[in-house]
């Protein structure tokens, strides 16, 4: 199946406003999926018997920089059964507030293994998940403050009141 | 000081303290680690326990986080290479190798890499990979109660450690696979030293699986516990031995055929169930074994190429393809590479101006497949629990990077 085979599979299934671009420039082209149906579209690229990508092999928070104002998240899946690899992109435009963060559905219903990776870029760039069952920090502490990942991060001066040199 | 209190983003964690506060009440809460012998690192399971019954796992990780992303972004690609030494620590060669080969790719150089460069890469990563098995044979006998094998296991490794250290001038983190080539060429008599090894280390395997594979005590201790069922590896993420000791012949090596891999001729080994059930904790250790001499077989086929037709010459420069300035062009790529633990993936964007990743993300085997350990140790004896977190075999350098 190439990748035009699978984006026309996807919008015979969905319709068209489901995939809002493609990039097609590097080695790895990807497609730019509507943010609220990529749950969806997962667990249709999981099921369907023609791709069985069945394997999430990554996932990626990433904060497009202070000028684009965008923060996305990066899905590398993979079919064991037909070998082939996919990426899928979805990305939100936020205005850095702390109290709202950027917010996408959790995959965690159809891919285990996006449970902690979810967790991590929750914990480290901050985007907050709709739908996951335990988004708590994993590799900071619980009661570390803003998100070390985002491009406007600054290193915290104090640590509960003692000074960091 | 900010405190923010929308309680959205504060509800799971105030949901983990009312359950930890409410099974403390009926059941027992315990904390094995962080500082725990057979966590195998910093790793804190918190158990709550019924009896000697294992309820349920929470692991608690990042006691080890180094930032390894956050230092891939602000330095170059050339730079960042001992930091990839130090994500999987036991197996290092691996994990540069696959960083490596992401940047030549993105560079579009990964073809005019001289084959006796990629000959030697594939040796000393799976040299590096028999190290990092060892380990794991042998930590895992010491989880069970055998001591004798870790002992043995320690030995033998220790001469592939000497091996490495000849090559690269360091122990454990080489920094000897570079972006374009090599560090320095194999020393002057590496071959030959490497070949004795391999003559030495064969029966040795005989003998260690005589004392731990098909010893009794070990095999009542690990066959059926801890079984891993393939749909729920493959869902969890789960790689490497892990996944092919549920029974599934996957192996990276094989699949996306990087480097000089095409060329050698080895096998998968899978787990097959062969004294309990498929994807029980003794499967995943027997991969262990078998790996190795896959290894061996491998190891050899790159001396004997690396002794005839690709030579030693004087003339030859393992730094002479090296990129003076690497600058990718605006892309983003994921490499995958099989590691010693399964599919180490690295993550590139590239804005294509400066030296320096715009984001790097690195997918660790370790990460994926400790998570799978709260779905297969529900309900477990608290000493299975040890044998199963054993069998799984995680480096934490490389669950927190």
């Amino acid at each position: 199946m190439s990748f035009d085979d699978i984006k026309l599979l996807l919008t015979n299934k969905f319709g068209e406003s489901v995939i809002t671009g493609e990039e097609r420039t590097g080695m790895q082209p990807a497609l730019l999926i509507d943010p609220d149906r990529i749950a969806e579209v997962c667990l249709e690229l999981r099921d369907n018997p023609k791709t069985y990508f069945d394997f999430l092999s990554c996932l990626t928070g990433v904060d497009y920089g202070i000028d684009s104002g965008r923060f996305g998240v990066v899905y590398h899946l993979s079919s064991i059964p037909y070998h082939l690899q996919l990426t899928l992109k979805v990305s939100k435009e936020n205005n850095r507030n702390e109290e709202e963060l950027p917010s996408f559905p959790s995959v965690t219903s159809v891919y285990r293994t996006a449970d902690w990776h979810e967790r991590e870029a929750y914990d480290l760039i901050g985007i907050f998940f709709e739908g996951h069952p335990d988004l708590r920090r994993i590799l900071l502490p619980d009661d570390w403050e803003g998100y070390p990942l985002r491009k406007d991060y600054k290193t915290a001066e104090y640590y509960k009141g003692i000074k960091i040199d | 000081m900010s405190t923010i209190t929308i309680s959205k983003y504060n509800e799971a964690l105030d949901r983990y303290n009312k359950k930890i506060a409410d099974a403390s009440v009926e059941d027992m809460v315990l904390n094995m680690g962080p500082q725990h012998p057979s966590t195998h690192g910093v790793l804190r399971l918190e158990l709550i326990t019924d009896g000697e019954i294992v309820k349920e796992v929470i692991p608690h990780i990042g006691y080890l986080h180094r930032c390894f992303e956050k230092h891939a972004e602000s330095l170059t690609y050339q730079q960042t290479i001992p930091f990839t030494d130090r994500m999987d620590y036991l197996a290092s060669m691996n994990n540069s190798h696959a960083w490596v080969m992401g940047v030549e790719r993105m560079l579009g150089i990964d073809k005019d890499i001289p084959k006796r460069i990629e000959y030697i890469r594939v040796l000393v990563c799976e040299l590096n990979r028999i190290a990092s098995h060892l380990i794991a044979i042998g930590t895992y006998g010491i989880d069970i109660g055998a001591f004798t094998p870790f002992l043995w296991c320690f030995t033998d490794r220790e001469h592939i450690m000497g091996m490495l250290e000849w090559a690269s001038g360091s122990r454990m983190l080489y920094n000897y696979i570079w972006v374009g080539g090599l560090f320095y060429d194999l020393p002057v008599g590496f071959e030959e030293r490497c070949r004795e090894f391999v003559d030495y280390f064969k029966p040795k395997m005989v003998e260690l699986n005589q004392l731990l594979t098909n010893n009794q005590i070990f095999i009542s201790r690990t066959a059926n516990v801890g079984v891993l069922p393939l749909d729920v590896a493959i869902n969890y993420g789960c790689s490497g031995p892990v996944l092919r000791g549920s029974g599934l012949k996957y192996d990276l090596r094989r699949i996306d055929n990087y480097s000089a891999y095409p060329e050698l001729d080895f096998d998968i080994p899978v787990g097959k169930g062969e004294m309990g059930t498929v994807g029980d904790c003794w499967d995943r250790y027997k991969v262990r074994v078998d790996e190795i001499d896959q290894s061996l077989k491998m190891i050899e086929q790159c001396l004997d190429r690396l002794q005839k037709e690709l030579k030693r010459t004087p003339e030859f420069d393992p730094r002479a393809k090296l990129p003076r300035k690497i600058t990718p062009k605006a892309q983003d790529y994921y490499m995958r590479a099989e590691g010693a633990k399964g599919e180490l993936g690295f993550y590139f964007i590239a804005d294509g101006r400066s030296e320096v990743p715009f984001r790097a993300k690195a997918r660790g085997p370790s990460f994926n497949n400790l998570s799978v350990l709260p779905a297969i140790s529900k309900n477990v004896m608290i000493a299975d629990l040890i044998a199963i977190v054993g069998s799984i075999d995680f480096v934490l350098g490389e669950v927190d990077r």
